[in-house]
């Protein structure tokens, strides 16, 4: 990939992300911000490409091993309590009558 | 293009995609948790698809598979111990570490390709090539260490393990974190130059900075901190991406990075603080002390929980109006039962919401539906205000600012121009309160002052109990 073409990747994309969050109701707000926080682990895939890379470098194999637990910490947390959050809001419907 | 290229392009594309409509689905109550698990299915199908490219052209050795597994396993299952385990009430600071946490990640992928360049990457070099590989090393170390360091203040200051210390108050702090600044700039034209070794002065400098700039913010601002960063750690994702030559990394980093920047908007905007003034304008006490915000109280009714419950039982309208306060005591549950028996007596109950109730804007709406509290009575700011006039009693629970009419009377008080809600309009107003000191601002509350408002001095939690046994007492609601 050239560096121009990765620049127009990063243009569109930070595009997008203004685009996408237009009209958000405060109630969402922070499980919006939460959600959002996980899928920046998405670094966890940068952290994979180090060890699948680094061979028998052990020093670079840790360093890799470390970030990605720390990716994936932000991943798997950031998930599930966005989700533990939802599901406050979904349950009311059918414990009302 | 042999296939393992195509096979991870589509899924790439397809990653890419979904994400986005994770992102859009999260800013609809409806759709918004089958959009959270949207986008982590995303994310689970962007590894794989890494994977299988990896698997596909240079196989993966065994000894990665070990260091993956292991990295994987450990990280997921803290991760997963503490969002299930932390309670909803420390959301904010939850999601500071866990965005700390992202943008250590990003730093540690750079200066791990710093210290030890990858193998593959070599074949094609040239001058350009590894200008930019420096430039954007150097950027995700800058911003992964600003966002990590930056994210852990803001946690323990929400926790309360750290206070605002007294110097970053004065206009020292401006110094310091320009003297960082520069150390930081200084470290990566260095880097570029071509001395490898600078890589730890810039690591240091930028820890230091991140510390430096959010200690002195107040626990008001916290919350804006707290999306600043998170968008922060998508720019340093997206560095990561350049470093790494993963343009799927680039596009979610970029997402999340613009996004958060508007979320920072629209939470600066609930407030009526300029981003500016956040970052730069220390906590809102330190700037009050010499306006007119600073003062005694002189006129404070306080009332029992007896005439409290007096009052509510003549009532047609309540507004009930929830602070961070209510959540600290766990109240939310026992507040649900007073409101219950209000209802049952006839009594229309409503929640008054402010957009920063709580810590973070839709805090609150979380916490109250937790405690089973319908979504249909908890009104936002704009549609509420036009009713308290028509409101009986209003009962103030461990709010504060949101309900100071210096922000619409006072011109020249720090709150001045913050949206409010007019609770001074109704006929009655309790404020369910622990004792005098002031809200998040740190400043004087005139409503405690006003004629129509008594204090209902207690922890919210038990004054709540004591109120459902008064109106047990008086009959309200069956059972």
């Amino acid at each position: 990939m050239s560096f121009i073409s990765l620049l127009w990747v990063l243009l569109l994309g930070s595009l997008l992300g203004l685009e996408l969050i237009g009209k958000v109701p405060p109630t969402l707000h922070t499980p919006l911000m939460s959600g959002a926080n996980a899928i920046s682990g998405i670094t966890m895939l940068a952290a994979l490409t180090l060890i699948v890379k680094a061979e028998d470098n052990i020093p670079l194999l840790i360093i890799g091993s470390v970030s990605l637990g720390f990716a994936l910490f932000n991943v798997v947390g950031g998930f599930f309590v966005t989700d533990r959050m939802l599901a406050m809001f979904s349950r009311k419907p059918s414990n009302k009558k | 293009m042999n296939l393992p290229v195509i096979i991870k392009f589509v899924i790439d594309l397809l990653a890419v995609l979904l994400l986005a409509l994770g992102i859009k689905g999260l800013s609809k109550v409806k759709s918004a948790r089958d959009a959270n698990r949207l986008a982590a299915f995303a994310m689970s199908l962007s590894v794989v698809g890494l994977l299988s490219y990896y698997l596909g052209t240079s196989g993966i050795a065994i000894q990665s598979w070990i260091w993956i597994i292991i990295g994987s396993i450990i990280g997921s299952l803290f991760g997963a111990i503490l969002a299930k385990k932390v309670p909803m009430t420390s959301m904010p600071e939850t999601v500071a570490l866990f965005n700390g946490c992202g943008g250590m990640s990003s730093l540690l992928v750079a200066l791990g390709v710093a210290i030890f360049p990858i193998s593959g990457g070599q074949e094609n070099f040239d001058f350009f090539k590894s200008l930019i590989n420096e430039i954007s090393i150097s950027v995700s170390i800058f911003v992964g260490a600003i966002t990590f360091t930056g994210s852990i203040v803001a946690m323990a200051k929400l926790q309360g393990w750290l206070s605002t210390p007294g110097w970053t108050q004065s206009k020292v702090r401006h110094f310091v974190n320009i003297v960082f600044g520069v150390a930081s700039l200084i470290a990566f034209l260095d880097l570029i130059n071509g001395n490898t070794s600078s890589i730890w002065l810039l690591v240091i400098v930028s820890s230091l900075l991140g510390i430096g700039v959010t200690l002195p913010i107040g626990g008001a601002d916290m919350p804006v901190v707290i999306s600043l960063l998170n968008s922060y750690s998508g720019i340093a994702a997206a560095a990561a991406g350049f470093v790494v030559d993963s343009q799927l990394l680039i596009v979610a980093g970029a997402m999340v990075g613009a996004a958060g920047l508007i979320l920072t908007q629209v939470m600066c905007k609930g407030m009526n603080r300029s981003l500016v003034s956040v970052l730069f304008g220390g906590s809102l006490s330190a700037q009050s002390t010499a306006s007119s915000g600073s003062g005694e109280y002189t006129n404070i009714t306080s009332c029992s929980v007896e005439e409290c419950a007096l009052t509510l039982e003549a009532a047609n309208k309540v507004i009930i109006v929830p602070g961070y306060g209510l959540a600290v005591a766990q109240a939310q549950h026992t507040l649900r039962e007073v409101t219950k028996k209000l209802e049952q007596n006839g009594i229309e109950v409503v929640y008054a919401i402010h957009p920063v109730a709580g810590r973070m804007p839709g805090h609150m709406n979380v916490l109250l539906a937790e405690a089973d509290v319908p979504y249909e009575q908890l009104k936002e700011m704009d549609v509420v205000n036009p009713d308290f006039p028509a409101t009986d009693v209003v009962l103030v629970l461990g709010a504060n600012d949101v309900v100071n009419p210096q922000a619409k009377n006072d011109s020249s008080s720090p709150l001045y121009g913050m949206p409010v809600l007019d609770v001074q309009e109704a006929r009655t107003v309790f404020v369910i309160k622990r004792g005098m000191s002031a809200g998040y601002s740190g400043i004087k509350n005139d409503l405690f002052d006003l004629p129509n408002t008594s204090m209902v001095f207690g922890d919210a939690k038990k004054v709540l109990n004591d109120l459902i046994g008064e109106l047990k007492d008086l009959g309200v609601g069956e059972k």
